[in-house]
């Protein structure tokens, strides 16, 4: 299984080649060709799941080479553990309905085998950027995802979308030049780019304390940024509201969680671990992040930008539990990225759908949907529910989680603001239900009807899966978490998986 | 040490430059200067003072090549920068046409329509 890793970048490279290839002939195998790739990518990941092997390959067959007793890695990296594992399921299942959704959705923009070539672009750099086993492979997939979306940002060309595009643009440059100076300080200091190298030099104490700071300082603004932690979170409510739906869904469901959650996880926990100021800074923005989102969003009327607001509120409580540094902080916040994915995608995929019906973003124009639209809007309710931590959807577990995590740690007053978080996340979502699904039916929405199946079947199972993880997690789950969580938080493992392999 | 305090010049100047500059053309500079501080940052990582270029002789010994050559790795590094850094320009100059078509100005703080 280990070596069939690298097709989680083959397949959607592939996809996003052969979409440019058919513009010319055929346009509209585009929607096909991609369903089917979502298809491939949905059963590999299905299968990458089931294997318990955990190990390392170097793509392209490039092994060590071996010199007068000094072994050489010729080849790039290619790692599957557990944590590679959960994101690339987490990918492939919210990447699947998205495509399905976006086949429909797309139907009314020109150019729509640009947007599947960009769409697949966007995920083959977030699946690289999961399996590198390798910093500056894994900046090169951040700058593959990261074109991708800063384009699928300004796909309407319109004014707004240029200019939230832009502004995405110029912050994302500003994150990657932190990364990048960041991964170029790390190899002066410790001659690797090799993750597994590096991960042995910084225990081996090669590498000066003031200079880990400084590189994990760098490293912890340029992921921050691109997971929009609070005071580098400017982009954010202007660049995902005005991709198209299912870009919005990509862009909050997963591009912050791979390009951000993922790489702090796997940088921090695996590679340079975790000092008592990565923690610190966690824990501070982290807190920053959960009130200022969610105050941000209860005073917001466009329905898309409240969902970018509450994207930076829950991902404050990702990182808190990440500050935690214990296993059960790491599991908790492993699985509210998870359950985030799952429930903000849900959200935003709806939020297009009633857009499209009631041509209309503004909560306040919209009105009693839920008699005019119920299947669309049964699965806002699901998400909307899920996101508010009701049991017994996988929200409430995962905030359980982190505020069980938070006390055991000691931190009550973060704790504390997590649960006054996670009580005005319940009030926001009451507001939209109570706006714009229930009470009276504007009369500009009487001839208004629900949108087709292709549209609402996705949107519905990402709904049915929040409730499916919020039961059945304690099944098989929450074994999968651990074992990501255990797969991140052993630097020796990681070490031993990757030399192990050459 | 000229260099290293001319990096850091640079390095602060493309910052600067990227974000407070308010015309956009003027950021899409600052970017491109950021860019290439980025990328010499990476050539004075792997430069050896006297040293010649990475290419192995036939024949020669890894300890001996180490010891005469400056190190390949982060030109190798710099090379995927730069074509990542020409994306990223490009873009970006599509943008600010895109920009300039619709607000009639390349002017940052008019470019302002997004609220809240």
């Amino acid at each position: 299984m280990v070596h069939l890793a690298p097709l989680f970048v083959a397949i959607p490279l592939g996809a996003a080649f052969l979409s440019l290839l058919v513009k010319a002939v055929a346009p509209r195998v585009a929607g096909i060709l991609s369903v089917a790739a979502a298809a491939a990518l949905l059963f590999l990941a299905v299968v990458a799941l089931l294997g318990v092997d955990s190990g390392a390959t170097a793509a392209g067959g490039w092994g060590a080479v071996s010199e007068g007793g000094v072994v050489f890695l010729g080849g790039i990296v290619v790692v599957l553990d557990g944590l590679s594992r959960l994101f690339l399921i987490t990918v492939a299942v919210v990447a699947s309905a998205v495509v399905v959704y976006g086949v429909k959705y797309m139907a009314p923009y020109t150019g729509k085998p640009l947007y599947h070539s960009l769409l697949w672009l966007m995920i083959a750099g977030m699946n690289g950027v999961v399996i590198s086993g390798d910093l500056f492979n894994l900046y090169v997939f951040l700058e593959i995802g990261g074109i991708a979306s800063y384009s699928l940002v300004a796909f309407g060309t319109k004014g707004e979308e240029v200019e939230a595009s832009f502004k995405y643009l110029v912050l994302g440059c500003v994150a990657s030049a932190a990364i990048l100076i960041a991964i170029a300080l790390t190899y002066s200091a410790t001659g690797a780019l090799n993750m597994a190298d590096v991960a042995a030099a910084v225990a081996a104490g090669k590498v000066p304390d003031a200079a880990l700071f400084f590189v994990s300082a760098l490293f912890l603004a340029g992921f921050g940024l691109k997971a929009a932690m609070m005071p580098f979170h400017a982009w954010l409510p202007d660049a995902h509201p005005s991709a198209p739906a299912p870009i919005s869904a990509m862009l909050s469901g997963l591009l912050i969680k791979t390009l951000g959650i993922y790489a702090i996880v796997r940088i921090f926990f695996s590679v340079l671990g975790v000092g008592w100021h990565a923690q610190v800074l966690l824990l501070a923005f982290g807190s920053i992040s959960m009130v200022g989102g969610v105050f941000l969003a209860l005073g917001q009327d466009d329905f898309k930008r409240l969902l970018a607001y509450h994207s930076i509120s829950q991902m404050g409580f990702v990182f808190v539990a990440l500050g935690v540094n214990t296993t059960l902080g790491l599991v908790a916040g492993l699985f509210h990225a998870v359950n985030h994915a799952l429930f903000k995608s849900a959200l935003f995929l709806s939020s297009g759908s009633l857009e499209r019906i009631t041509g209309t973003r503004k909560l306040s124009e919209m009105g009693g949907l839920v008699r005019r639209a119920p299947m669309t809007s049964l699965a806002t309710i699901g998400a909307a529910l899920s996101i508010s931590g009701i049991p017994p959807f996988n929200g409430f577990w995962s905030k359980l989680l982190i505020i069980v995590a938070l006390v055991s740690g000691g931190h009550h007053a973060v704790a504390g603001i997590a649960g006054l978080t996670a009580l005005m996340t319940l009030m926001s979502f009451i507001k939209v239900q109570r706006k714009a699904l229930f009470g009276a039916l504007p009369e500009r929405l009487a001839g208004v009807r629900e949108v087709s199946a292709v549209m609402f079947v996705p949107v519905l199972a990402l709904a049915l899966l929040c409730l499916a993880t919020g039961i059945l997690w304690p099944l098989g789950l929450s074994d999968l978490l651990d074992r990501a969580a255990a797969a991140a938080g052993s630097v020796g493992d990681y070490m031993g998986l990757v030399t192990g392999g050459r | 040490m000229t260099m290293w305090a001319l990096l850091i010049a640079f390095l602060a100047v493309g910052f600067y430059g990227l974000l407070a500059k308010r015309n956009v053309i003027k950021k899409i500079l600052g970017l491109t200067i950021l860019d290439h501080a980025v990328n010499l940052l990476l050539i004075m990582i792997g430069y050896r003072h006297g040293g010649c270029a990475p290419i192995r002789l036939p024949g020669e010994d890894h300890a001996g090549f180490v010891a005469r050559s400056v190190d390949p790795i982060p030109q190798a590094l710099v090379l995927t920068s730069i074509v990542i850094g020409l994306g990223i320009t490009m873009l970006m100059v599509a943008l600010a046409l895109r920009i300039r078509q619709c607000y009639r100005t390349l002017d940052g703080t008019e470019v302002n329509r997004l609220k809240g």
